[in-house]
């Protein structure tokens, strides 16, 4: 088993019609995600990419009976098309859209709270069960189907990650881009749990950066709960104080959220932590 | 975005928070002026640079006489400012802000930020003003009270009071200290800020309270909705070659190592200027060309880490994900003869179509190094740079 989608998951887009939202359905079709239709307001009752569109997620849930949904509308209409599926009974919500503002985010997450709806992102790449279904921007064709969980803070250090565990042979059972923005959704120990819990995940990458606390967070998660070998790798060592480094979320404020900081207490959690971003296969392949 | 201390207090004062008298001022000449309207017997001359640690590097002056108001003006204005929070080049004075002096019986510290671990927006207060917020939270945390704030129920009164009651508040002092942090929190939401800071807010004398310094963030997010703050943007306060890379939709930081660096996505950007300085280079930037690029972000890119004259070698790091490798190097080749590079690039490409890319990469007869892994990238790079 994968975590949170699989091959059944029946999948609906919102911002379906445009540019980004188009290409990417477009992907996720090529690569066998049930993509079952798509939200764009004012165009229900047309046909897209061969998939029927809808006014409101709604309506698309009513008939098609999706149960995940992926966002690709603008940042400033994001965290209305965030609340509309929650709204409509969407169990899970993947929003890629990067540049919400961080108090559309604050509000969102409390009137999500006790909705049992889970979120993946903002600002993130999505998720991907390998062979099953791609929800996302990631490039389907570097995946493998395998025994490795990922969970990132970043899209292109999560594709370093699947590019090396696939090269080691490994594969990657589901793979989970929480997002760059300071507020989001699943956090690491939300996807970590959902990991140790799953049979087909042997092992888990873990790639966290600086601000914040998360990774402290599932630092200690990981010692209580996680039996299961965890690589994880901290990016932004380097970074200067005070600076935000490209992700909304990434930067180091009056001496909290630091590398250093990070990854001294994964290491006291007895976490392998990668010094280079080009050992994490390498070393993942050593742990099992 | 940052703003100004004296547009800061222009803003304090249409939501209510009561700020002292005073103006702002571009020339010694005009300075002198605004101290006249101000009247009394004393002023305060601030220079206005986005930076903290002003007072202990000259940028905070009290003058005893109008003669003394236009000598610190012209010391300070035209000049640039280094305080603990600026680079060794310092920030340009373009203005100044002239204020009446007031006398301080007590410097408090208060301040609204969103926190992230708890995603409420939370004021944070302190009877220790005047001293940066990070040594009292090291020094005497007890020192610190902070309240959240439930987004549906907004700031309530008796939020208000538990505040004003721990910093030792009496009497109307604790109506005037509701309003301020009401002013500051409709303040907050109302132009997306992501920080506003009151150091030191002073209790006068007479009691009353004021802020004598604010500090105020915004979202760069949500800026682009509100034209007013962005009309507050002063460039003169910023990097240059930030600024320039924010106008193509490229993430830019200048940093002080001899290694440009142009890589996709954040986070591998900043893995890769982590793996330079462990390879035993440094980096001269940090820049992330997005995660889907094209040909000319990745032109404007090679001009904007070139521009810095201290870069002796570039180090390319594309992950082609949805974007093609073979696409990616077409770019750089392109780039590399359209602003005549000279300095080594050593180029890694992994993902979508990477044997095309190596190909369009290898002898070109420029200098041009494809490297088969991001490891082999970094001390590549590293070694051209001590060999040059």
């Amino acid at each position: 088993m994968s975590i949170l989608i699989n091959k059944d998951t029946k999948v609906i887009c919102q911002g379906f019609t445009g540019k980004q939202g188009t290409f990417h359905s477009q992907q996720a079709l090529d690569y066998g995600t049930r993509l079952v239709g798509g939200v764009t307001p004012e165009r229900g009752g047309e046909n897209h990419l061969g998939l029927p569109v809808f006014n409101t997620v709604q309506d698309a849930v009513n008939t098609t009976g999706a149960t995940a949904s992926v966002i690709y509308v603008p940042p400033f209409y994001a965290a209305d098309a965030i609340l509309e599926a929650v709204d409509a009974g969407i169990k899970l919500i993947v929003c890629i859209t990067e540049g919400i503002p961080i108090l559309q985010m604050l509000r969102v997450k409390a009137a999500m709270a006790g909705t049992g709806a889970l979120l993946i992102g903002p600002n993130c790449p999505g998720i991907i069960t390998p062979g099953e279904c791609k929800i996302g921007i990631m490039p389907g064709k570097i995946h493998l189907p395998g025994s490795i969980g990922i969970v990132s803070r970043s899209g292109t250090l999560t594709y370093e990650s699947v590019h090396q565990t696939t090269a080691q042979g490994l594969g990657q059972s589901t793979c989970v881009g929480i997002g760059g923005d300071p507020i989001h959704g699943m956090n690491f120990v939300d996807v970590l749990s959902r990991f140790q819990a799953d049979d087909q995940t042997k092992g888990i990458v873990m790639v966290g950066e600086i601000g914040g606390s998360e990774e402290e967070d599932a630092a200690e998660y990981i010692r209580a709960y996680v039996t299961k070998p965890v690589v994880a790798y901290i990016a932004g060592q380097t970074a200067p104080a005070g600076k935000r480094m490209g992700h909304a979320g990434a930067i180091v404020t009056g001496g909290k959220g630091t590398a250093k900081g990070k990854i001294a207490a994964l290491k006291a959690a007895g976490i392998e932590v990668c010094v280079s971003p080009t050992d994490i296969g390498v070393a993942m392949k050593g742990c099992l | 975005m940052n703003i100004h201390e004296y547009q800061a207090k222009q803003l304090f004062q249409i939501y209510g928070i009561p700020v002292p008298d005073g103006k702002p001022a571009t020339s010694p000449d005009s300075a002198e002026q605004v101290a006249k309207e101000l009247g009394g017997e004393g002023w305060v001359v601030k220079a206005q640079v986005h930076a903290g640690g002003r007072g202990k590097v000259g940028g905070v002056k009290l003058a005893k006489n109008l003669t003394e108001v236009v000598e610190f003006s012209r010391d300070m204005l035209g000049k640039r400012l280094v305080t603990i929070q600026t680079d060794s080049a310092g920030l340009p004075v373009n203005s100044l802000l002239i204020e009446k002096l007031y006398p301080i019986k007590r410097e408090l510290y208060l301040s609204i930020l969103v926190d992230r671990a708890s995603e409420r927006v939370i004021f944070i207060a302190s009877a220790a003003g005047g001293m940066d917020i990070e040594t009292v939270a090291h020094e005497a945390p007890e020192q610190i009270i902070s309240v959240q704030v439930h987004p549906a129920a907004g700031l309530q009164g008796y939020q208000c009071r538990k505040v004003a009651y721990t910093l030792g508040l009496k009497g109307s002092q604790v109506k005037a200290l509701e309003k301020i942090m009401q002013g500051m929190y409709d303040l907050f939401l109302a132009k997306d800020a992501s920080q506003i800071e009151i150091n030191p807010l002073i209790e006068t004398h007479s009691g009353d309270l004021l802020a004598l310094d604010a500090k105020i963030n915004f979202d760069d997010n949500a800026v682009a909705i509100h034209p007013d703050i962005l009309a507050m943007k002063d460039p003169s306060q910023e990097d240059d070659k930030e600024n320039h890379a924010q106008q193509f939709g490229l993430n830019y930081i200048t940093l002080e190592g001899n290694i440009g660096c142009m890589v996709n996505g954040a986070g591998l950007a900043m893995a890769t200027m982590d793996l330079v300085k462990l390879k035993g280079g440094q980096p001269a930037n940090f820049l992330d060309v997005g995660g889907g690029t094209n040909v000319e972000k990745v032109c404007e890119a090679f001009k904007l880490i070139l521009s810095d004259k201290s870069v002796k070698a570039v180090l390319v790091n594309i992950f082609g994900g949805i974007v093609q490798c073979d696409v990616i190097a077409a770019g750089i080749l392109a780039a590399i003869e359209q602003i005549h590079v000279t300095v080594p690039v050593v180029v890694r490409l992994e993902g979508t179509n990477v044997e095309e890319g190596r190909a369009l990469l290898s002898n070109t007869g420029h200098n041009i190094y494809a490297a088969d892994d991001l490891a082999h990238a970094a001390e590549q790079v590293v070694a051209l740079v001590e060999a040059a």
